[in-house]
């Protein structure tokens, strides 16, 4: 393993560490439960919006925290979802008067937790909703799996969950958009190389120089299907087409294209996979009303992509547009 | 100090399996995380370890306390530094076993099943899984039917007897396809694997054997 690091152990507190120091005027961190919050916080008469999941995914979710996004992120080890003491804890730090929103990514461990938060928060009389984000077409067949997985709608619901919130929206009004993003959203990845979780020390799985997997998630684990690697516009044809036959596109149809890098995958390359991703969604007759390229759902060094594609309406385009202030995020401000 | 032919199982028996638990765990944390490197994220050996390890901790101060208050603290600790999906579901398994166990200074063997079965039961309705799922499910579940008492036996004889059991559920899971957690995303490649969740259940019996067999 070849890793900026001091040790493995320390690899998330000290990244925390290095998060607070950079970024004071955005953020503060909180360690033992730990969790990263608005520097502004408690934001008195707005409905809360916190997310959270393991670490090794930056920018998401720490990255995301700031005026116009997420109120609070509870980072994990490395891969794991954090505990519950986490989000409760957070949940009581950024909590404004207009209850919480929880943003929770489909994978087991998160689910649990932070319904075991949920459960914990409401019986100390705090006011939390939860929603799943499952935006995963690579997953089938939901009902013999832990169901799709959330992937890249995430940043989306918590980009237009904090706008709505941060424009007064109710927490009943803040909650059903974040449905309403999960269910308008699709994604779909792929892997050119595994990753080495720094407590490992060596990569989760192997995959020779000529092969691929697709329909990876976030977590270094292997995808649906390993075949041989093939030129970028095949590749994308093979993210696009689940995608786009999955409900809910129609021909006309306004859309956000997301083109995620997995972490080891330079920008040149996802100019490559745009270019494809945007002609096979016009050849569809989608108008691609914004566009979002770069790395902000990652997998450690992972190479590889992900492509997201967001039915959008002039509501949502509108909440997409407002202003952000967060590490990773900056506009109209 | 238990007798191997006793009948029941004492606090201090119980502060000894928690011991156990974060020596196994640290030894086998390796093994759980190549275990889960084949069909989950390879996070299973190191939150195991951090999570008994932090129990450990916290021994100390469960001298002379009741089981359901040892069960409570072990279910909170685990709870709150495991995470991952084995963080709450052995956390719930200890809360809910606390139950049947508050203000006892020891189980007997019906009510060390009773204890055990409530606990599964919360752990089951946590992770919605039922046998055959490629769980920790499938070596519990027939780790418990082997724990009833048979006859005038003793805790050693039907801890043994459950162990065994164990170990022959999770070695089931071996060709099962994953219905449950980060393994199901596999489909069929889940299959010719054991399940992780279900050989760390193995060891945790196992390290409450070893305190059963091996007093003081």
């Amino acid at each position: 393993m070849k890793k900026l690091i001091n040790s493995p152990e320390n690899v998330v507190t000290e990244a925390l560490h290095g998060f607070a120091a950079a970024h004071p005027d955005l953020v503060k961190v909180q360690f033992d439960p730990t969790f990263i919050y608005r520097a502004d916080a408690p934001v008195k008469n707005k409905v809360a919006v916190i997310s959270g999941g393991g670490s090794g995914h930056e920018p998401m979710h720490g990255g995301f925290v700031g005026k116009g996004m997420l109120d609070a992120a509870c980072p994990g080890a490395v891969f794991t979802s954090p505990t519950p003491d986490q989000m409760l804890a957070a949940t009581k730090a950024v909590d404004g008067g207009k209850g919480t929103l929880h943003i929770v990514k489909n994978y087991t461990g998160d689910v649990m937790n932070f319904e075991l938060a949920a459960e914990m928060a409401r019986s100390e009389g705090l006011q939390v909703e939860s929603v799943v984000i499952d935006d995963d077409v690579a997953v089938k067949d939901s009902t013999w799996t832990a169901g799709r997985r959330g992937v890249g709608a995430t940043i989306l619901a918590e980009k237009i969950c904090g706008a709505a919130a941060e424009a007064g929206r109710s927490l009943a009004e803040v909650r059903d958009l974040c449905k309403k993003v999960n269910a308008q959203g699709r994604s779909m990845g792929m892997a050119l190389t595994s990753c080495t979780v720094p407590h490992v020390g060596k990569p989760t799985f192997s995959l020779p120089e000529d092969e691929m997997e697709v329909g990876v998630g976030i977590h270094g684990e292997p995808g649906r299907k390993r075949m041989k690697l093939r030129p970028a516009d095949e590749i994308v044809e093979m993210l696009m087409e689940p995608i786009l036959s999955d409900l809910p596109f129609r021909s006309g149809d306004e859309v956000l294209l997301f083109v995620n890098g997995l972490g080891g995958t330079p920008l040149l390359e996802l100019y490559v996979v745009y270019r494809k991703a945007a002609e096979l969604a016009q050849k569809a007759g989608l108008k691609i009303s914004r566009n979002f390229v770069g790395s902000y759902i990652t997998s450690l060094e992972m190479a590889g992509t992900s492509i997201t594609l967001l039915k959008l309406d002039a509501r949502l385009i509108e909440l997409w547009d407002a202003p952000v202030h967060t590490a990773a995020l900056r506009w109209g401000v | 100090m238990q007798a191997l032919t006793a009948t029941s199982l004492d606090a201090e028996t119980v502060l000894r399996w928690l011991r156990n638990c974060a020596d196994t765990y640290v030894r086998h944390k390796d093994e759980l995380t190549d275990l889960d490197a084949a069909i989950g994220d390879a996070d299973h050996g190191a939150n195991m370890a951090r999570g008994f390890t932090a129990v450990q901790g916290k021994l100390d101060g469960l001298k002379d306390k009741d089981i359901g208050t040892i069960f409570k603290t072990v279910a909170m600790t685990l709870i709150s530094t495991v995470g991952g999906a084995s963080g709450p579901l052995y956390g719930t398994f200890f809360l809910q076993a606390a139950g049947g166990a508050n203000g006892k200074m020891t189980l007997t063997q019906e009510e060390l099943v009773t204890v055990f079965d409530a606990g599964l039961k919360g752990l089951m309705s946590r992770g919605k899984a039922v046998v055959g799922e490629k769980t920790m499910v499938d070596a519990l579940v027939p780790a418990l039917e082997a724990l009833r008492p048979v006859g005038d036996d003793s805790v050693a004889a039907a801890l043994d007897r459950s162990v065994a059991a164990a170990h022959q559920g999770a070695d089931s899971t071996v060709p099962f396809v994953a219905k449950k957690g980060r393994a199901s995303y596999l489909g069929e490649r889940s299959a010719g694997h054991p399940d992780p969740g279900a050989a760390s259940s193995v060891l945790l019996l196992e390290a409450l054997q070893l305190a059963v067999h091996s007093p003081g």
